[in-house]
């Protein structure tokens, strides 16, 4: 190498460094005007997959509708990714033309063409889906009123869409059954926020990352989920090996643990005894360094109940009293009501007034915590000491004790050691669990006391599964109990500020937000729910004791509808199925895991007359009026009192009986004032088919040809839910400024993003709340800021007392998971994702290259165990819980190396159908399936 | 997969190759018989199969290795094939070896082209001993080299962190990323193949190929002063003459030689 190219890198590598240590001002940079040398066309977008938010550019080629994504780069603008991708982000460019691509809305009819619950799928026009879809739907709401229709959302809708959808349910249908996949995969993580913080997503930033001097991977395979970030980890390991640590710490043995200097693997469910072992060993053993300045001035201490359950099926539930499920899987679901305490988890529980053997009656899951003194927080901590949690907590059998006692030690050493960075992440493991929540308001702990929290290079920061899950899901709040920017629907000055933006009568938003994501399940199993359409997820496959769902969805009397790019299992599952659009055929917007927004234009027009689920949501909202919808509406469900008719209200706004929901919610004069204009550098080019229709004349939802809006609605529905996060600490900046930039991190104040939140030094919000005091933090979270008082064990005084700018460290304890490995079931089942797939696989699974490369998910297990259970390495075995049983071939010597005792199989191939086997036992607080942990039996199939 | 399908249908292939093999005549494939029995050194033969001069000499076509592979790995090389024809070998991109602990296909040879020795150890099966070929990687294709975040290979790699292991270095381009880069561990690959089936690119850039055309060697008179086990080469190490140009000629010829030096 020559010594000029040398200094070149040098420079390079410095620059960055330095954009990564302070604030980062937006600089505009020039997407899209690559002067085409050739016929194809860049543009920037974002990744479509994990929640990393890497930048990419797609080159398409070809004049309107033949213009097509021929390749893809990695953007080298990009901060995330820098030009890289994995191969899931490498092949962006052959996920949306696999040959079976649903191209026309399916029905399934019987011989006469009508609808047939048991007939075979036949092509119908767009006019007769909503004919069908408007039919139902309101035999729903006649049934069971508004929470008779749900919704199974997502974290992989665009921003936009997100909105739209959310507008139509709550504020048009009034209700909340509409519950994204995003609560699978991070709802835990979320009531973690907002206990602790009281404010959803993490204060740091992947910069972190380089700033760091120890990064401790809990529960994440970060190798193989979020490999991105992970070749930065390895980078920063590179840089300072000696100072550098890596610790990783899981449930088996994997890709992760290749870089770590500690791997420390536990039985299932027991992190949350390791955190609060590091915990013990800060308050017990090395009180010095608790930062008891930091202490007093940003922390309060709290406690909640400890007998909450496992968000599984209740006592009195119709499906239970109907008998639907067997007396092996009420074996596990009676936990739910009342359980025994174990002498596993019985020291853990003694400061809260439990011992080995009492009956803990169970009431459901609550967010109820109290405030409490920092004596009885470290009486909760009494339990952990080395010798009871090394012994719950060794993870494999075969390990020596003392070597693991020995890495315990290592693990709290480098949290307590003074001056050292430490991050933590964390993913499933932590989140998906039955006390996730509590695991995660634990990592905040460690940090807080330490004062390493909301710092550069140190903080514990949830990382995010899926692409849009913060920036949609959780920011724009497509959740049964949430409104736009961490407003909630119980809330009256919520709704009625919602109400307000989205120009509907006050009253109209149903204050009762239950029906999550399992709920909407339960709920169609019970006959409630009658009317259900799936938007870009794939719940059939993705829920956990998946038999009943789809069973309830077969053979019920019931709607189901599926809006999918391809045929997965949630399309086979219903009535009616919609071609959708996919990602880089509309416009879009995605929110990734460190508060990034990035934007994407319209890059081609849909494959054959798919529709995006945008135009989907607008064109269904075509269909309802005023008083279809906003007349009084009886109990029903989880709601107790009637909804009140806004009707009057409504007509004295100016509407009439009969306007429909699309003048309303969609097509209103503030929507029409964003023009579609090709001379705005922004358009100017590009299609938009839901603003002007396009070149394919498809045939719309009234049988004429679609010629668009006429205005741009995609922009319209950006700058409308922007509204709701300017001035809240969500800050978001103008939709065209987007469009320039490679993201930016919300909040967005003066054009300037925030990179560490809380901390006065970098976040406005906490510069503004610390001018008067002179304080370095302000956790300015709203909710759940003033609290009662009490101790480990309950509310001793009932008046209120205000924690403004104040986070929380809470008590809790270590507890059993609802299902263990037993003499009948004696194996732990894990679950998760392989690298080369996405989630389900409906689209990576029609990628050749990633397909040949991981055709079928393989069942990981120790080769001991292997040899005891008679099974041959590459043969098949049955796995079987109570639930259910799939046959998977076993694999002793692959990426995944459990300990004698666990499996893991993955989740992403329909034919291995795991979630079959999978219990849906939830973090009774976040309502997030716990797919790491059930009991399974092996046997040669 | 339909396998019941295919395995009728390898059946057919099977029994016709079997006599093709057997007979070895028949003028349609006499010609293609001349050009590939002596053709290309480029197969992968089963596990244990003795060296490829050996092995067609011993091999006596019989198929029931082929028989016995459960993952339908194995083929009798039929007239197009270019291999010499109804022996058995395997394309590792289209069906690689998955390496069975038990060895199904070696134990059946009749005649030990297939030899059961070579991939035991203490008389128990031992599929870490076969040696089908090794792994070659094209770093110019191989997207790992690129930054990319790939390494398909290394985890489909039965022998995973043996036979192909990652080195980590910086990426100067973007200053915060590390390459990742499959390194393929030549004394322990097994040549099976499950990596060039697994590899992301269009053409594979990991490839097996037999071990006699890409390995070199580096001879025994120079052991590593830094790896004691280096040593153990010296066993095959002689103090034999050494032969060049120069030393053509005996020293008394070379001195007496009458050219003249000025």
């Amino acid at each position: 190498m020559s010594l000029d190219r040398r200094k070149f890198l040098k420079s390079a590598a410095a620059a960055s460094a330095a954009s990564a240590m302070g604030m980062t001002v937006p600089v505009e940079l020039q997407a899209s005007q690559e002067k085409a040398e050739s016929d194809w066309r860049w543009d920037k977008a974002a990744c479509r997959f994990c929640g990393t938010g890497c930048g990419i550019m797609m080159a398409t080629k070809g004049e309107g509708n033949d213009r097509k994504i021929v390749a893809v780069k990695g953007d080298p603008a990009a901060p995330v990714n820098r030009g890289l991708n994995c191969i899931k982000g490498y092949f962006n460019a052959k996920i949306m033309y696999g040959a079976d691509r649903l191209t026309q809305p399916l029905l399934r009819v019987g011989a006469d063409g009508k609808f047939d619950k048991h007939g075979k799928f036949a092509p119908i026009s767009w006019e007769r889906a909503f004919d069908e879809m408007e039919f139902y739907a309101k035999k729903a709401l006649k049934s069971g009123g508004p929470e008779a229709v749900g919704v199974f959302s997502s974290g992989q809708y665009t921003i936009m869409e997100g909105y739209a959808a959310q507008k139509m349910m709550k504020a048009g249908f009034r209700s909340n059954a509409f519950d994204p996949n995003a609560r699978h995969c991070m709802a835990s993580a979320v009531v973690g926020f907002y206990q602790t913080f009281g404010v959803d997503e993490p204060s740091g930033c992947y910069d972190d990352i380089e700033l760091t001097d120890t990064v401790v991977a809990w529960g994440s395979n970060m190798a193989e989920m979020h490999p991105i970030l992970w070749s930065r980890v390895t980078d920063r390991k590179l840089s300072d090996p000696d100072r550098v640590k890596v610790v990783s710490i899981q449930t088996y043995t994997h890709r992760t643990s290749d870089l770590a200097d500690i791997e420390i693997l536990f039985s299932p469910n027991t992190d949350t005894a390791l955190w609060n072992y590091v915990a013990h060993e800060i308050v017990y053993n090395h009180p010095e360094v608790i930062d008891w300045e930091f202490i007093k001035k940003h922390i309060i201490f709290a406690a909640g109940p400890v007998n909450i359950g496992y968000g599984m099926r209740r006592k009195g539930e119709k499906s239970l009293t109907d008998g639907k499920y067997s007396e092996l899987e009420m074996e596990t679901i009676s936990k739910e009501m009342s359980k025994k305490v174990s002498a596993k988890e019985a020291p853990a529980l003694a400061p809260y007034g439990y011992k080995e053997g009492d009956t803990m009656n169970n009431t459901a899951g609550t967010l109820k915590h109290w405030e409490i003194s920092f004596e009885e927080y470290k009486k909760s901590l009494a339990p952990y000491t080395l010798d009871y949690t090394a012994k719950i907590v060794k993870g494999d059998p075969d390990e020596d004790i003392n070597e693991f006692k020995a890495k315990l030690k290592a693990l709290a050493a480098l949290y307590v050691e003074k001056g050292r960075k430490v991050v933590s992440f964390w993913t499933m493991g932590m989140n998906q669990h039955t006390r996730g929540t509590w695991t995660n308001t634990l990592s905040y702990n460690v940090h807080f006391m330490l004062n390493k929290q909301a710092k550069p290079g140190s903080g514990a920061f949830s990382l995010t599964g899926q692409p849009s899950a913060c920036g949609t899901a959780r920011e724009v709040g497509t959740f049964t109990h949430r409104l736009p920017a961490d407003m909630m629907v119980k809330n009256p000055k919520h709704r009625s500020i919602a109400e307000h933006k989205w120009m509907v009568p006050q009253g109209t938003i149903n204050p009762v937000g239950k029906q999550h994501i399992m709920k909407i399940h339960r709920d169609i199993e019970d006959g409630l729910i009658k009317f259900a359409w799936v938007n870009v997820c794939n719940p059939y496959q993705d829920s956990a004791s998946a038999t009943h769902w789809i069973k309830a969805a077969r053979e019920m009397d019931n709607f189901i509808v599926t809006s999918d790019g391809y045929p997965g299992i949630s399309a086979k599952v219903s009535d009616l199925i919609l071609p959708s659009a996919m990602i880089y055929e509309k416009w879009g917007a995605y929110g990734n895991a460190e508060r990034r927004t990035q934007h994407w234009r319209q890059q081609v027009v849909p494959v054959g007359d798919a529709m995006s689920d945008t135009w989907q949501w607008v064109e269904f909202s075509k269909r309802f009026t005023v008083k279809d919808l906003w007349g009084e509406q009886a109990p029903s469900g989880p709601r107790k009192k009637p909804l009140p008719s806004v009707i009057s209200q409504a007509k004295e706004m100016g509407y009439s009986e009969d306007t429909t929901m699309y003048e309303i919610l969609y097509a209103n004069d503030v929507a029409k004032s964003y023009k579609l204009d090709q001379k705005d550098p922004i358009q100017a080019g590009y299609d938009n088919s839901e603003g002007y229709g396009d070149g394919r004349n498809v045939i719309g939802s009234d049988g004429k040809v679609f010629e668009g809006y006429g205005f741009f609605i995609q922009k319209y529905l950006w700058e409308e839910y922007a509204s709701f996060t300017r001035g809240h600490g969500h800050d978001l900046a103008p939709f065209d400024m987007y469009q320039k930039v490679r993201g930016l991190k919300w909040p967005v104040v003066d054009g300037k993003e925030t990179q560490w939140r809380f901390n006065s030094k970098y976040d406005p919000y906490a510069a503004k709340e610390t001018k008067e005091n002179g304080n370095a933090f302000a956790f300015y979270g709203k909710l759940a800021k003033a609290l009662p008082y009490g101790d480990l064990q309950g509310i001793k005084k009932k008046e209120k007392t205000g924690l403004k700018n104040k986070a929380k460290i809470f008590a809790r304890p270590y507890m059993d998971p609802p299902e263990m490995p037993d003499e009948n079931y004696d194996t732990w089942l894990c679950t998760g994702r392989v690298l080369e797939h996405w989630h389900s696989g409906t689209m990576t699974m029609r990628v050749p290259e990633l397909y040949r490369a991981v055709p079928e998910a393989l069942c990981y297990m120790h080769p001991a165990d292997a040899k005891a259970k008679g099974l041959k390495q590459g043969g098949l075995a049955w796995v079987e819980s109570r639930r259910g049983k799939v046959k998977a071939r076993v694999e002793t010597r692959g990426r995944n190396r459990p300990a004698r005792g666990l499996v893991f199989v993955p989740w992403f191939d329909e034919k291995v159908f795991i979630n079959k086997v999978c219990l849906d036992a939830t973090c009774p607080m976040s309502k997030q399936t716990d797919y790491k942990k059930c009991a399974v039996k092996i046997y040669k199939a | 997969m339909s396998k019941k399908k295919v395995s009728s249908r390898r059946k057919f292939l099977l029994t016709s190759m079997r006599a093709a093999g057997l007979a070895g005549i028949g003028a349609l494939v006499w010609s293609s018989m001349l050009e590939e029995s002596t053709a290309s050194s480029l197969i992968l033969r089963p596990p244990g199969a003795l060296p490829e001069k050996e092995f067609l000499k011993t091999c006596i076509k019989c198929g029931l290795c082929v028989s016995a592979c459960p993952y339908d790995t194995l083929k009798l090389a039929a007239p197009g094939d270019h291999k010499p024809m109804g022996t058995p070998f395997f394309d590792a991109r289209d069906i690689p070896c998955y390496m069975c602990t038990d060895i199904p296909c070696v134990p059946v040879c009749p005649t030990g082209a297939l030899d059961e020795q070579s991939v035991s150890t203490d008389g128990e099966l031992d599929i870490n001993l076969s040696r089908m070929g090794v792994a070659v990687i094209d770093s110019s294709a191989c997207v790992a080299f690129w930054g990319i975040q790939c390494d398909a290979c290394h985890r489909a790699c039965p022998l995973i962190d043996e036979a192909i292991i990652i080195e980590y270095d910086k990426n100067e381009r973007t200053g915060k990323h590390a390459f990742l880069t499959p390194v393929v561990v030549n004394d322990v690959c097994t040549g099976c193949g499950m990596c060039e089936h697994a590899c992301i690119t269009e053409k594979a850039a990991i490839t097996i190929i037999p071990r006699d055309v890409v390995l070199g060697h580096a001879g025994s008179h120079y052991v590593k002063g830094w790896d004691k086990k280096d040593e153990a080469r010296i066993k095959d190490a002689t103090g034999a003459t050494t032969h060049t140009e120069l030393s053509k000629e005996s020293a008394l010829d070379s001195l007496n030689d009458d050219s003249e030096l000025y």
